[in-house]
């Protein structure tokens, strides 16, 4: 994949508190008369430890920025850069969940976290020596999401929360400094969710990875963010952000405060607004 | 009625699995009845329909020719099948692994399994002449072309999400071929297995009644042309039994190395949100 631009790194690298930056980025998929513009001139800056949601209306490519930031497609246009390099591949510092937790079924759910160990440098070479190390940190992860006991149960004995849990407790196992979340608790009922909402949190503040969270839950992205980033319909861009000025750690009481439902009113309205753009 | 009321909890769930295990065999059985009743009431010539009682002689009479022309069947559907796992597999791999190789083939692989395989019989006799090459040929031409489409089907379906997350850490194609497309194909495969080696016994036979002087195929044929018709029949009795123990075999297989799937199957359909 060649750069989209013949930059000069020493002058238009990122500064150094980005660890995420996503300049001005289009991706068309196909090419010519069939093509079909996803984003066009997408901009998003996350700091490092940063938790950044991104919402916007279905179909308006956030799911292909996410694809974009961890390097599974080239832009058609702009620069991203993610640790201070400029993406040109797989980025192997990411852990990905999405709304379908993808557990393999022939796996148990402890030999499923591991999986990116098995894939991943440097681990890849170091798993069969350290093993017993290894697993020491998976049932760790599974401790912190509340799955103690479960590493020797397959999949399909979870529930779907407890899928979900295990889906991110694979996408930690490789300690990344980003996390990318593709609207990972979208299919599961109101309560599970918010108990994940927490379990997340918590998480995030013992480790403080970088996150970009695709939502489509105002009160989710609210709950969780720092900064929320509303994108335009088809082709994306961004249209707003919007710092969450309330402090951590949230719980499910604060959902009910008059700032956080203030901020989920103006996203909507925000949302709202580009959903009739459309139609 | 006293028994019922004794046991309220035990005895729906006892009958049911009676019921569940001995209804194919009273089903058969009383089928063989009354065949037989029908044979004896209606006066049935033997060499229109003979009776089971009378293909059970036949079957005992013959039984040392019986086997050994079972055995060769058994060995070239057994043969030829071995040769379809082999080459239906290298073939399902290529064509599920590689885009340009599924466009080149698939197309091909469709077409051949369209011709019926009886008419390719004659032209193997030219190259090889009767007997077992050709009923081997035939069985692995008639089995191969299930297990090829199953695996190909299985390594399409790897979740593409499964597809990012891997590709992400740096995966190659190889690791994800070896993690999850191979691992997620082999239910399909050991489902094509047991229709395969069914299929393998087609081949045999067919080949046999055309071209072979061995081979329960060949062992019918010529009892017919001698109108020994009970013999045909036990013939064709040998050929079921055959078919079934085989298909049940693989069936064994199947549960045995790939129970995941039909159980991860199960809770997915059990289970909506
Ligand atoms: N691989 C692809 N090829 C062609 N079009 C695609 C592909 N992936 C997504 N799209 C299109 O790009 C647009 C954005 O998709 P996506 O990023 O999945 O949106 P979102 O996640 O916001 O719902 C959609 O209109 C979708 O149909
Ligand atoms: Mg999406």
């Amino acid at each position: 994949m060649a750069l989209a631009e013949p930059a000069a790194p020493s002058t238009a690298g990122p500064p150094q508190d980005h660890f995420v930056s996503i300049r001005d980025v289009d991706l068309v998929y196909g090419r010519g008369e069939t093509g079909m513009q996803a984003l066009g001139g997408a901009s998003i800056e996350v700091q490092k430890g940063g938790f950044a949601a991104v919402v916007g209306p279905s179909g308006c490519g956030k799911s292909s920025l996410m694809k974009l930031v961890t390097g599974l497609l080239p832009p058609t246009k702009g620069t991203i850069s993610v640790a201070g390099k400029i993406v040109d591949g797989p980025v192997n510092v990411a852990g990905m969940a999405f709304q379908n937790p993808t557990l393999l079924p022939w796996r148990s759910t402890l030999q499923n976290i591991m999986l990116p160990l098995e894939v991943v440098e440097p681990h890849r070479r170091k798993l069969r020596r350290n093993r017993k190390d290894y697993e020491a940190q998976a049932h760790d992860l599974l401790a912190a999401v509340g799955l103690t006991g479960f590493a020797d149960r397959a999949p399909w004995q979870l529930s779907g929360g407890m899928q979900q849990r295990a889906s991110l407790c694979r996408a930690l196992i490789h300690q990344p400094e980003l996390l990318m979340l593709d609207e990972p608790f979208g299919a599961l009922d109101a309560f599970t969710r918010e108990e994940l909402w927490s379990v997340l949190q918590k998480l995030w503040m013992e480790r403080r990875f970088t996150v970009i969270l695709v939502t489509h839950d105002l009160r989710e992205a609210v709950y969780l963010a720092d900064t929320i980033h509303v994108m335009s319909a088809r082709p994306g861009r961004i249209v707003a952000s919007r710092k969450v000025p309330l402090a951590y750690p949230r719980t499910l009481e604060d959902t009910f405060k008059p700032e956080f439902v203030d901020i989920v009113h103006e996203l909507r309205h925000h949302i709202s607004r580009e959903r009739q753009a459309v139609s | 009625m006293t028994d019922t009321v004794s046991s309220p909890a035990a005895a729906p769930k006892r009958r049911f699995q009676i019921n569940d295990n001995w209804a194919p065999w009273m089903v058969g059985i009383g089928a063989l009845v009354i065949w037989e009743l029908a044979c004896r009431i209606f006066a049935i010539k033997p060499f229109v329909l003979p009776a089971p009682t009378a293909i059970a002689a036949s079957l005992w009479k013959w039984h040392e020719v019986i086997a050994v022309h079972a055995a060769q069947t058994l060995y070239t559907t057994l043969l030829g099948f071995l040769l379809a796992v082999v080459g239906g597999l290298a073939l399902g791999v290529a064509v599920g692994y590689s885009r340009f190789l599924y466009k080149a083939l698939y197309p091909i692989l469709i077409g051949f399994n369209s011709v019926p395989k009886v008419a390719i019989v004659p032209i193997l006799v030219i190259w090889f002449g009767i007997g077992t090459i050709p009923a081997v040929i035939t069985a692995f031409l008639l089995s191969f072309f299930p297990i090829v489409v199953n695996v190909a089907a299985g390594l399409a379906t790897v979740e593409p999400e499964m597809e990012d997350v891997l590709r992400s850490l740096g995966a190659s194609r190889r690791d994800i071929f070896f993690k999850v497309g191979l691992p997620r194909s082999m239910p399909y495969f050991f489902a094509s297995l047991k229709i395969a080696i069914t299929l393998a016994l087609v081949g045999s036979v067919i080949s046999e009644t055309i071209a072979s002087n061995s081979g329960i195929g060949y062992l019918m044929l010529n009892a017919s042309a001698r109108f020994d018709v009970p013999l045909v029949f036990a013939g064709l009795f040998v050929v079921a039994v055959l078919g079934v123990l085989i298909y049940a075999v693989f069936a064994m297989f199947e549960t045995r190395f790939t129970g995941w799937a039909t159980r991860a199957q199960a809770i997915r359909f059990e289970g909506g949100g």
